[in-house]
């Protein structure tokens, strides 16, 4: 293509523009998606079936990834956090940052993108499947609501037990720092638990559960909004599945920085 | 009911163009047509999968969002592939919509289930089993039982008998001749087959891209002169 200078100097703002167009209406869109769902999920018929299906899917089955992700880092964050203090001379702080930073931080940040990769992706997908396959719309000839039917369930059961799964994993991931400080690092059983305890405050445990709580949100609307999306077979799928794992990540770190602002401002 | 599709767009390209016709109640309507003419649009505008300009009548009363359960409760749908729930065994494909409305116990309805298998001719054994362990011809049967289990009075098939082989193909059209007949069902069928058409249909909308090309009885469509009509019937014998 022969762009000339006056062209290109008009295809900056347009392409610019219509970036920011495309980027308002599916902020505008996604919003409004989860809005629906919320309120389709206030409103009889409720299928407590597809609800216990969810809890069993993104709840249960969720634990074990999150579990060892916990534990495998609540060990490296206590030898890291030695090995850094020690040039200090801090060595005593490895209970409470531990501790603090896995409640505030690393908890809810870890098991939402854990979450993110295992339920966002397989929600996607099988939404995207139905999508392509003509299930929705045999849920619409059924007489049922899709986004009632198969979006609110998901959403609801993943802001409820995002921050059960978190607190779970909080308390796992300060095990296996407890673990490796005493068992590695020689620290005090008694004396760990008394300081680790010491210096948590009310505030680190609620905004762990409300960011886990917002993070639940975003990886079950991002996996239903890209599965409905989804065209065009096999490709579409994919493209489902891929879109709502990287939106998923991504929006979890950013809501994460807004959140850390807004319930941690100085 | 009555169809006035006045266009139906899609990613700026029309798609159905001045669609304008009745259909009768206890008559069954062949939709024919080369792939791509909006023969399956059609039937989702009529369903309301998808928007459209124009206005839908059933018995009467224009078809919008808020009243289109009308047609779902008096209507059954056969899909392209099938479209039976992947999570859902069988049974709860079938009676699905009985079992989310709760009008019937799980007992009424895993024997009206075995009704319904027994007329698309499949044995109870497949009760429990999940779509992906039935073959093609036997989805097709589960997910006409699936659109007939709640006594509907208008029947949708979206090429019902493509991918089957011919004797499948020949069962599942005697399938719906039978149910249209025994229960005086009305029907819209799209099929590609001019022998499955003439077989069920009393009338016949020939498509070709987006628009009614021809519009006739089925005694008229095989001897009819239109061009297109005839080459089209001619290039599938």
């Amino acid at each position: 293509m022969n762009i000339n200078k006056q062209n290109f100097y008009h295809f900056i703002p347009k392409f610019i523009g219509k970036g920011a167009l495309g980027l308002i209406i599916a902020i505008g869109t996604t919003v409004s998606f989860l809005i629906f769902a919320i309120f389709k999920a206030l409103i009889p018929p409720f299928y407590l079936n597809e609800y216990l299906k969810q809890i069993i899917r993104i709840g249960l089955a969720s634990l074990p990834v999150v579990g060892l992700t916990a534990f495998f880092t609540g060990g490296a964050l206590a030898l890291q956090i030695y090995s850094g203090g020690t040039r200090l001379n801090a060595e005593s702080a490895v209970p409470s940052i531990v501790a603090i930073g896995f409640l505030r931080e690393l908890g809810p940040v870890l098991c939402g993108l854990m979450v993110a990769g295992r339920v966002s992706a397989s929600i996607a997908a099988e939404i995207a499947t139905m999508k392509v396959t003509e299930q929705i719309d045999a849920l619409t000839t059924l007489g049922t609501d899709p986004i009632k039917y198969l979006v609110s369930p998901r959403i609801v059961v993943a802001t409820i037990f995002l921050p059960i799964l978190t607190t779970i994993g909080n308390i796992i991931g300060i095990f296996g720092g407890y673990l490796i400080s005493t068992e590695r690092l020689g620290f005090n059983p008694t004396l760990y638990i008394e300081s680790s305890i010491k210096y948590i405050e009310f505030s680190d445990i609620y905004s762990s559960l409300i960011k886990a709580a917002v993070f639940g949100m975003i990886i079950s609307t991002m996996g239903c909004y890209f599965g409905f999306k989804a065209s065009r077979g096999a490709l579409g799928v994919g493209k489902a599945t891929t879109d709502a794992v990287v939106f998923s990540s991504i929006l979890i770190l950013a809501f994460n920085y807004f959140l850390t602002e807004l319930l941690f401002r100085a | 009911m009555k169809s006035k599709i006045c266009s139906k767009k899609f990613e700026n390209k029309i798609i159905l163009n001045d669609l304008n016709f009745k259909i009768f109640r206890g008559k069954s309507i062949g939709v024919m047509g080369p792939s791509g003419t909006g023969k399956s649009m059609l039937l989702k505008c009529i369903l309301g999968l998808t928007e459209y300009d124009g206005k839908i009548l059933y018995e009467g009363k224009i078809l919008e969002k808020k009243n289109r359960e009308l047609l779902y409760n008096n209507s059954g749908m056969l899909f392209q592939g099938g479209a039976l729930f992947d999570s859902l065994n069988v049974w709860q494909n079938i009676s699905f919509k009985r079992i989310n409305n709760k009008t019937y116990s799980k007992r009424d309805s895993i024997s009206i289930v075995r009704k319904m298998l027994k007329e698309v001719e499949l044995g109870t054994e497949i009760l429990n089993n999940m779509p992906s362990e039935l073959s093609g011809g036997m989805q097709k049967r589960v997910a006409l039982a699936r659109a007939i289990v709640n006594e509907p009075r208008i029947l949708f098939f979206d090429e019902p008998t493509t991918g089957l082989d011919p004797l499948t193909t020949k069962a599942i059209n005697k399938l719906i001749l039978n149910l249209i007949n025994k229960n005086n069902v009305t029907s819209i069928i799209i099929s590609h087959d001019p022998l499955s058409i003439k077989k069920i249909c009393d009338e016949v909308i020939f498509l070709t891209n987006g628009k009614i090309e021809w519009h006739g009885s089925v005694k008229e469509m095989s001897n009819s002169r239109h061009k297109m009509l005839k080459d089209y019937l001619n290039s599938n014998r």
